[in-house]
């Protein structure tokens, strides 16, 4: 019975420190966002609000709470109300399967750093990040706007073309890790056996295939100003508008969460175990490799967005179907390539 | 019938290029860079741009080094000004120059800052100034009188050693 309580309190400590945790990654990113985009620039990026502007993601969201909340007289209310809550939950649920440490000893209990260790773990990614979609294509549809419809349409599309790659592409990770428990799969790459190091093919097309699900540029064109105004968030604002907004940055610490994990060794740190550190010291270092890379990544998303010019919509569509699909498929053949032969 | 054999053209994109991945990493790396690089930005309160000579701010009239105003009232930037934005009124003195501006006034909201007004004194007494922080709270404070235009020459010789050489 003890046992059983003391599950449900750690639980509840994880998911509060997570949610903490993510709630102001994603207000720093916004954050981080605007300077890379100034550095990219030679500008020097927000810098009034608290030293060097460091307050600023609490100015939009403070700004962004007494705007007016306009709901369009065509629209679906419900539906128009109901999205951007699914954005969100969508994002902020998927991080409870990402491990960020390896299993620690805490008052006598073994407690796994992760929020729910289930052992289809990749699988619900897979079918909550899909989840998501829905809320941008509700979100254009029930606005009862040309430019928000274009922009949930071409959400769906996008997410069909890519979602196949994306799923090919993890199964090469799975054929290497024979489990979709993320847990199983952080150990299955001990070592430098890093599944990036091994199929860099299955690593790019899965790093192109998040940027494509997480509506980043070089792929936003559900929400392509230029031409289609602000997509399928034209008719959204006040805290409406800032709950698609901060999902899309959520959305992007938990794709390079998942990159992290599938491809680049999760929290592990190549042969730490040599240097014989106490056992403390060793999972503070490891929690700080995930961090590390996690942080990386994000940058990485970051400074593509300021380097890269938008895909027209017949390549984003060539590139998903005619070069990520058999990319991904020739990924698969070399993994079992790798195990026929090598046995690894 | 015979297809005409088709040539490479300047946008075609290569086998490299058409990979992308190394194109991306060159605009990476490009963006990169550009992120050592030192700042343009001015942080404008506190750090003003100082433009050079050839910057045409708020027109001014000149007050010679001897205290005295260059303008001889004839009225020419007045007519020459386009947006209307200029009144002359003549007076006479005992000076040497017995013309001078009994009101002068210069209004503010209409001025366009072509530089007319300027280009057409015979005096060199109207001069575009570098003074481009023009913010009033009502109309009336925005005409400009004597006591606001008469400016000391030595504030504008940039502008004048520009229009001495170039105009």
């Amino acid at each position: 019975m003890s046992d059983f309580w003391a599950m449900i309190v750690f639980s509840l400590v994880k998911i509060l420190v997570i949610i903490g945790i993510l709630f102001n990654t994603v207000a720093y990113l916004v954050y981080f966002e605007r300077k890379v985009s100034a550095w990219a620039q030679n500008r020097i990026g927000p810098n009034r609000v608290g030293w060097r502007g460091v307050l600023q993601p609490f100015a939009d969201v403070f700004k962004l709470l007494l705007k007016e909340d306009i709901v369009p007289e065509k629209s679906d209310r419900i539906i128009h109300t109901l999205a951007p809550m699914i954005a969100l939950f969508v994002a902020f649920t998927t991080f409870a399967v990402i491990p960020f440490g390896p299993e620690v000893t805490l008052f006598g209990y073994n407690v796994p750093l992760v929020v729910a260790d289930i052992n289809m773990g990749v699988l619900f990614v897979l079918a909550l990040t899909s989840l998501g979609v829905y809320a941008i294509t509700l979100a254009g549809w029930s606005s009862g706007s040309k430019y928000s419809l274009l922009g949930g349409i071409r959400s769906s599309a996008q997410m069909i073309s890519y979602e196949i790659s994306m799923g090919f592409s993890i199964g090469g990770v799975l054929l290497l890790s024979e489990s979709l428990r993320p847990i199983a799969i952080v150990q299955s790459q001990s070592g430098w056996m890093w599944n990036a190091i091994i199929q860099p093919i299955g690593f790019i097309t899965f790093l192109v295939s998040a940027f494509a699900e997480t509506n980043r540029l070089p792929f936003d064109l559900p929400e392509a100003e230029p031409e289609l105004v602000g997509g399928f968030h034209t008719e959204y604002s006040s805290m409406k508008f800032a709950g698609f907004f901060l999902s899309e940055y959520a959305n992007m610490t938990i794709a390079s969460a998942l990159i992290v994990t599938l491809y680049l060794g999760g929290w592990q740190i190549p042969y730490i175990e040599l240097l014989g550190l106490p056992a403390g010291l060793v999972v503070a270092l490891q929690v700080g490799a995930f961090i590390f890379k996690l942080v990386a990544l994000l940058f990485f998303f970051l400074w593509v967005r300021w380097s890269l010019p938008r895909f027209r919509y017949d390549q984003l569509m060539s590139l998903g179907w005619k070069v990520m699909f058999p990319l991904s498929l020739i990924n698969i053949i070399w993994v079992a390539l790798l195990i026929m032969v090598f046995g690894i | 019938m015979a297809l005409k054999s088709i040539k490479r053209r300047e946008k075609d994109l290569t086998f490299l290029e058409k990979l992308y991945i190394p194109e991306i990493l060159k605009g990476l790396s490009l963006t990169f860079k550009n992120m050592l690089r030192p700042k343009f930005t001015f942080e404008y309160p506190e750090e003003k741009f100082i433009p050079p000579g050839s910057y045409r701010g708020r027109p001014v009239l000149v007050e010679d080094s001897n205290g005295e105003e260059r303008c001889v009232a004839c009225g020419l930037c007045s007519r020459v000004c386009p947006a209307l934005a200029i009144e002359v009124q003549a007076g006479e003195t005992e000076r040497e120059k017995e013309r001078y501006p009994e009101k002068f006034e210069i209004n503010m909201l209409r001025c366009i800052f072509c530089g007319f007004c300027e280009e057409v004194c015979p005096e060199e007494a109207i001069i575009m100034s570098k003074d481009y922080e023009l913010a009033f709270s009502t109309r009336e404070e925005a005409i400009y009188g004597k006591d606001k235009l008469l400016v000391p020459i030595s504030q504008i010789q940039d502008r004048i050693d520009f229009l001495r050489q170039y105009k």
